[in-house]
């Protein structure tokens, strides 16, 4: 499409005015955890380290931190398979209640957390506690997290899979493989970069999930986004949390990249 | 070894699991919507009734409700207003080398927590906060700020869609189109519209179900406002029936509108 | 899953069936009968423990934000790895932020401990969630308030239910530049509450309305209110009218103080209820505000320790309850959460000497005219047999419909 002067410019002005729009509340977040107030409250009356100084030394961050990436890996692990089988199941089959299932395998993340979060909750205390002896812990935000995150590497599959067709797989099993080893030499290579970009993305997903974790943690298991619900409104602890949204905000410049680099191996279909 | 066979290998364990964790979970919580709590205690009854659902045709709960749903339709329409043009700039006017750049850049905030974000909006719009100061207005707290606050929570999750239908959005197709005559307005409108639609529609799945479930943000920004969200939440302890009831409805809604954008193409760009 | 009903009346009893019904979650296994003792209320027969086995090695505590802390938010302020040590019980914390969300954690029988607050503790013995307490096995029973033991919300027909933990009152805030004169009556958030449209706060939960009724025990004697937990339909009704036309005056409903320090430092609130800690920390941050206790009373909190029905690790609990109330420890919490402390020695024990002055704990007279919460149950709390009052349940229902006008 051939743009003109103007619209470009128009174009560019509009983005600037958005990419302003989303920094300066991260930028608000940045000078609150140097802002003296305990309440930070605006504008800062002064400027202080002792914010930095505690988080460092704390010991709680650092322990939730653990909990989410324990549950973030665990859960993209069964995501990784569950949403493999399902989409090379969709992809290479065709049987009824195929409409069902795209729309089934949607629905944890289309319907609110606080949905979920309840429907869960309820399974927890009233079948797995008393009959299992399972209470809330790791394992249930696992699982909640799994569910949802389910759709995300199934969708790059599927997509990566219609791309590819079947004709591969097919000269691999008319020269005699087996499914598994067809799967394994042939399929999965193929797979293998649009897996870690909904492995990716659903890490992240499970990273800053708060609702359904709500109703799913247990006394012995705090995620840091908990961590940080708990702290957020306690006048000596929230600015530390401004603290260590600072830090994640530094520290996901590492997933990010990576993510790109695998998008722009792949940049037509990897939707990271 | 059979293609049944095969079928069943592949589709047998995540259906087991979304049907048994999931369905499973919320046919229980569905039909705890039937069923009453005792007054004291607040536990729950298993005596059979309609009342939560007759409850829930009260005036003061339609209009939550409807209040809900409104503020979900703003939020997303905010977004795929600011969402289409950045997009198109990010992926079509930006130089090639600063695309990638711009993509983390709208990216990189949604690693930093949502709640703090949230917060930080309290500052933006209180008064004498950080819009007070650069606009001489705010809207306080209220409607106005959780659609603002809300429409920055989730603009990102329709940025993506809409970035990535851009990208995959051949050149020459919108060459064809100026070849052929078309002026950018009717090429935009016939060209990239239609290839445009179900990322949009995917991305408003995120930012509409996101906006009406929110309970969070609504208490940080929302001052006295109260929503679907809200609603639940005060229920679940008290009266989990009853909240099972709201949840129903806002699943209901969610599913109504899943299968309204499924026609688009929407569920395989999600 | 069993379903257990309770039948029978006691002998005040206007009382409606208490169903313990359980989705598995409550009820507990060997308690299917029930005392009708005289007190009116129906609670599921358990008895408390005699005495003190080996610690079990662990202990979950369901705590108020800031009553628990073990060093991992801040390294200075830890009053649990010395208890871990040298009780060999490791502690878990959970922290709630509503007595909503703690009776549902509560509710889950994960839990060993809580700190429940009056309008949580009937609720949680009703259910069967928790248990007598044996005071003998807590060393510092002793040392705690008279006047804080054995009171309508810790306790059920003479059992004692939990130990005391401390105890502060909802006070009335106000700007000092923008609200003049200075109050000095609930009126300036409810009757007059128009000089501050837009700028009022209030407490975000059902228990408010006992701050309405209080008012109203006041200003309209005609209805007759002695207890503003006890209300009756009318009393009730002219509670939710008071503050449904005070919803119109609301900037916002707070419920973390955080929200509600911003709030009056930024002016977006002006006048409401707060908590003499909120007050503390707005002033120490030069917000130019007072907290007041109003010529009405106020409501108020006293918050009871109590052990789960279903606890897997009672030993430990009873040792960390005592550990809480020693004198050392209560006083800690006392200033690191900014309340009256619960234990009579604790006063000697703050880093702050003036500490108990400030937070009114020896002051009998001044905590005489707090109302402390309680749960509404439909045997009315101040012995009115004639009528029957509101329950919880009721009052839930009246805030949804007020937040929602």
């Amino acid at each position: 499409m051939r743009l003109g002067r103007g619209a470009k410019i128009a174009l560019t002005a509009f983005a600037t005015v958005v990419f302003t729009f989303i920094y300066v509340p991260i930028l608000v977040v940045t000078l609150n955890s140097f802002n003296s107030d305990r309440t930070f409250g605006w504008p800062p009356p002064g400027f202080t380290t002792q914010w930095w100084n505690l988080a460092l030394q704390a010991q709680g961050p650092r322990d939730a931190l653990l909990v989410s990436v324990k549950a973030g890996l665990g859960a993209t692990a069964i995501a990784l398979v569950l949403g493999t089988l399902l989409a090379l199941a969709l992809s290479r089959f065709d049987f009824f209640g195929k409409h069902a299932i795209s729309i089934l395998v949607v629905l944890p993340i289309a319907l609110p957390g606080i949905v979920t979060g309840i429907a869960l909750q309820s399974v927890i205390q009233n079948l797995l506690t008393p009959v299992f002896g399972i209470g809330a812990g790791l394992f249930t935000i696992i699982v909640g997290h799994a569910t949802f995150c389910i759709v995300l590497i199934f969708n790059n599959v599927t997509a990566r899979l219609r791309r590819m067709g079947g004709s591969l797989e097919q000269a691999s099993a008319d020269l005699g493989a087996r499914p598994f080893t067809t799967f394994r030499r042939v399929t999965f290579p193929l797979l293998r970069s649009s897996l870690l970009a909904g492995a990716l993305l659903a890490f992240a997903l499970s990273f800053d999930e708060i609702v359904v974790t709500t109703f799913t943690a247990g006394p012995d298991s705090q995620t840091l986004p908990i961590w940080i619900f708990n702290n957020l409104f306690r006048p000596n602890q929230a600015p530390v949390v401004n603290v260590v949204a600072v830090v994640l905000i530094i520290v996901s410049i590492v997933p990010v990249w990576l993510a790109q680099r695998l998008a722009g191996a792949d940049a037509a279909e990897s939707r990271i | 070894m059979s293609r049944r066979r095969g079928l069943a290998a592949l589709l047998g364990p995540p259906l087991l699991w979304l049907v048994v964790a999931y369905l499973g979970a919320l046919a229980v919580i569905f039909a705890t919507a039937f069923w009453t709590t005792d007054p004291f205690t607040n536990q729950v009854v298993r005596t059979f009734t309609l009342e939560n659902f007759a409850d829930l045709f009260s005036p003061t709960y339609l209009r939550i409700i409807g209040r809900t749903l409104l503020i979900a339709a703003l939020v997303t329409v905010l977004c795929i207003a600011i969402a289409v043009p950045l997009a198109f700039f990010m992926a079509r006017v930006a130089p090639r080398r600063l695309r990638g750049l711009l993509l983390a850049a709208v990216l990189v905030p949604l690693w930093a927590s949502y709640l703090v974000k949230a917060y930080a909006w309290r500052t933006m719009v209180q008064p004498d906060g950080v819009l007070d100061n650069a606009f001489g207005a705010t809207p306080g707290y209220g409607f106005g700020a959780l659609v603002l606050t809300l429409t920055y929570l989730w603009l990102p999750y329709m940025v993506l869609p809409v970035y990535a239908a851009f990208e995959r959005l051949p050149e020459t197709h919108l060459e064809a189109s100026a070849d052929l005559g078309a002026r950018p307005l009717a090429t935009f409108r016939r060209v990239v519209v239609p290839a445009l639609l179900p990322a949009i529609a995917a991305g408003s799945i995120f930012t509409f179900s996101l906006s009406l479930g929110d309970y969070i943000a609504v208490q940080i920004v929302g001052g006295k406002l109260q929503v679907l969200g809200t609603a639940v939440l005060q229920n679940i302890t008290l009266d989990l029936p009853f909240a099972a009831a709201l949840g129903t409805v806002s699943a209901l809604i969610m599913v109504l509108y899943l299968l309204a954008v499924r026609r688009t193409g929407a569920l395989d760009n999600l | 899953m069993r379903s257990s009903k309770i039948k029978g009346f006691g002998a005040v009893a206007a009382v409606a069936v208490l169903a313990l019904a359980g989705c598995g979650s409550s009820a507990d296994s060997g308690s299917t009968g029930a005392s009708a003792a005289p007190g009116g209320m129906q609670v599921p027969n358990l008895k408390a423990m005699d005495k003190l086995g080996t610690p079990e090695g662990e202990v979950n505590v369901l705590a108020w934000p800031g009553y628990v802390e073990d060093g991992s938010n801040d390294p200075a302020v830890d009053w649990v790895s010395d208890f871990e040590k040298s009780s060999g019980c490791k502690v878990n914390v959970k922290t709630f932020g509503t007595s909503d969300e703690a009776v549902q954690l509560m509710r889950t029988g994960q839990y060993d401990t809580v700190s429940a607050s009056g309008d949580a503790t009937l609720r949680l013995i009703a259910a069967g969630d928790v248990e007598p307490v044996n005071t003998s096995l807590v060393t510092n029973y002793p040392d705690i308030f008279e006047s804080l033991k054995m009171k309508p919300w810790n306790s059920v027909n003479g059992v004692p239910y939990g130990i005391p933990h401390g105890r502060g009152a909802n006070l009335l805030m106000y700007r000092t530049d923008l609200v003049k004169p200075a109050p000095d009556s609930w009126g300036a958030v409810f009757d007059k509450a128009g000089a501050q449209a837009g700028k009022v706060t209030a407490y975000d939960s059902p228990i408010y309305i006992a701050d309405a009724a209080l008012y109203l025990m006041a200003t309209k004697p005609e209805l007759g209110i002695k207890d503003p937990y006890a209300l009756d339909e009318t009393q009730l009704a002219a509670a939710v009218d008071l503050l449904k036309a005070q919803k119109a005056n609301i900037s916002e409903y707070w419920s973390d103080y955080l929200k509600e320090v911003q709030a009056f430092k930024s002016g977006s609130s002006t006048i409401g209820t707060t908590w003499q800690v909120i007050a503390n920390v707005a002033k120490g941050e030069k917000a130019p505000v007072e907290a007041v206790l109003p010529k009405e009373g106020a409501t108020g909190w006293s918050d009871t320790w109590m052990v789960g029905a279903k606890s897997q690790h009672k030993t430990c609990a009873y040792k960390f309850i005592d550990h809480i109330v020693s004198p050392k420890v209560n006083a800690q919490i006392a200033e690191y959460f900014g309340e009256a402390p619960a234990n009579k020695k604790a006063c000697a024990e703050t880093a702050d000497k003036n500490h108990c002055t400030v937070f009114h704990a020896e002051d009998e007279e001044y905590f005489s005219k707090v109302r402390y919460w309680n749960t509404p149950i439909s045997t009315c709390l101040d012995g009115r047999t004639d009528v029957k009052c509101t329950d919880y349940a009721a009052w839930t229902k009246a805030w949804t419909e007020i937040r929602n006008s």
